[in-house]
């Protein structure tokens, strides 16, 4: 059977992580490079890149770092965050990744995703989603809003109506952040999870609150994900990506546990 | 000289980086003399397979590639490059190149786990391959060994003899295909970490020759 994913998130700016991850002997790593590469070593499944640069001459910056990254790391791997057109997709997919995620974007210009799946396949193209918990009412029926630029804007958009927007317009995947969740590491939304997961047949990654491995036992399980994105539980040291994956595999839960 | 065959279809630097890795020289290329010498040809890709037929045909490249594998050139076949092997896809009812007899199918859309839950489709992650018999290009693989697969079509060879690995996914598939000088996998050995890697420097030292 098919394993559940674990993947790491790295925050670029500017060609450096934002915030420095302490690897073995309290080393702390500001290349992006080299800690997909230490992720890579710790059984990563995927890896998640996400680039928060500001200034768009700052972009050949990040597919420098895309194609250094493709060179050491064989895995799969994806990039998100200012991603408008299918010029800038093209532009990192030749650097090497194998997905590119459109958020903020595709909810501005939802054509975005059936044009970036039309040119590189529905694999290619992962639906981010920032989501809130609001109040149920007409246009929110399933009470959880997309949000967008970080969770300050709210959409008026139903995030469970935008998931399946998002699978009907061709992407492969979703990635759903809860912002509620998100930096709290008290654990993931699991609601919200187990409502998207269940009503759209294309693979979730469930992302926002990872803080202890039973987290992510509980959103891959109660919450059917089918993969669980990770930050700071792994960046800070609290864990290792294989000490999550052998908890996970003592829980019954099926996880990639030879690389 | 290995020959990574270039159909447009989906990025294949991919593979190319994995060889370079790997310190074996590679070329991606759709010119049929450039490839003729290679010693090698890998058959990558991702898409459709009905334009990928499109694009070979175009290029001249579908005679020339069943004229390769039948003169006994090493081949290897990956993900989309697998499935356009046998003899049609039910994927845009594509007439496929037919070195493999069988075809290639969709999975059901109401597959479904152990738990009654609906499966994922594409079949998009890691997953074990059960080998059925030893074969040079997958030696030395763990037992627990997982590839990165991704894909809503699998092959269904005609004839089980030209199997070699199977998958489970709601259906047993075959993940991976090995006759004479031929190999092809479902799966991406560029993207299955150190055990794809190893199915790839394997390929790049065997001469062809299936030890059935």
């Amino acid at each position: 059977m098919l394993s559940k994913r674990i993947i790491p998130c790295l925050d670029v700016r500017d060609g450096k992580l934002t915030k420095g991850i302490k690897f073995k002997g309290n080393i702390d790593i500001g290349d992006p490079v080299e800690a997909a590469r230490e992720y890579y070593e710790q059984g990563a499944d995927e890896i998640v890149f996400y680039d928060i640069t500001a200034s768009s001459d700052a972009r050949n910056i990040m597919l420098d770092v895309v194609r250094r990254v493709a060179e050491t790391i064989f895995i799969p791997f994806s990039v998100g965050g200012g991603i408008r057109s299918v010029e800038d997709m093209r532009a990192v997919i030749l650097a090497g990744a194998e997905k590119i995620s459109v958020n903020s974007e595709a909810v501005k210009n939802p054509a975005l995703i059936e044009e970036g799946a039309k040119a590189f396949g529905n694999q290619c193209v992962v639906l981010g989603m920032d989501v809130k918990k609001v109040a149920i009412r007409p246009e929110i029926p399933s009470g959880y809003e997309i949000v967008i630029h970080g969770g300050r804007i709210y959409t008026g958009r139903d995030a469970l109506q935008w998931a399946k927007e998002g699978e009907s317009r061709g992407a492969g995947e979703i990635c759903l952040n809860s912002i509620d969740a998100d930096g709290t590491q008290e654990g993931y939304e699991i609601e919200l999870t187990r409502l998207v997961s269940s009503q759209v047949r294309i693979p979730v990654i469930a992302s926002g609150g990872a803080g202890k491995a039973e987290h992510l036992l509980d959103v891959l399980t109660k919450g059917q994900a089918d993969a669980a994105l990770i930050a700071s539980i792994v960046h800070y040291r609290t864990h290792t990506i294989q000490d999550l994956k052998t908890y996970l595999n003592g829980q019954g839960v099926k996880v990639r546990m030879q690389w | 000289m290995i020959g990574i065959i270039d159909y447009k279809a989906g990025n294949l630097t991919s593979v190319a980086r994995a060889l370079h890795y790997l310190g074996q020289p590679c070329e991606v290329t759709d010119d049929p003399e450039v490839l003729e010498a290679c010693d090698r040809i890998i058959f990558p890709g991702v898409g459709a397979a009905g334009e990928a037929m499109i694009n070979l045909r175009s290029q001249g490249l579908d005679l020339r590639l069943r004229e390769w594998v039948a003169s006994g050139k090493t081949t290897l076949g990956i993900c989309l490059g697998t499935q356009v092997i046998f003899e049609g896809s039910e994927e845009n009812d594509a007439v496929c190149l037919g070195i493999v007899p069988g075809s290639v199918r969709r999975f059901p859309g109401d597959l479904k786990d152990r738990e009654g839950r609906f499966l994922k489709i594409p079949h998009m992650g890691w997953n074990h391959v059960e080998f059925s018999r030893p074969h040079p290009v997958f030696a030395g693989l763990s037992a627990d060994a997982e590839f990165y697969f991704v894909h809503s079509y699998y092959p269904a060879p005609a004839d089980d003899r030209w199997a070699i690995g199977w998958t489970d996914y709601g259906l047993r598939f075959c993940a991976a295909v090995a006759h004479e000088n031929l190999v092809a996998v479902q799966f991406h050995p560029e993207k299955s970490g150190a055990p794809g890697l190893q199915i790839l420097a394997n390929f790049c030292r065997w001469e062809g020759n299936d030890a059935q």
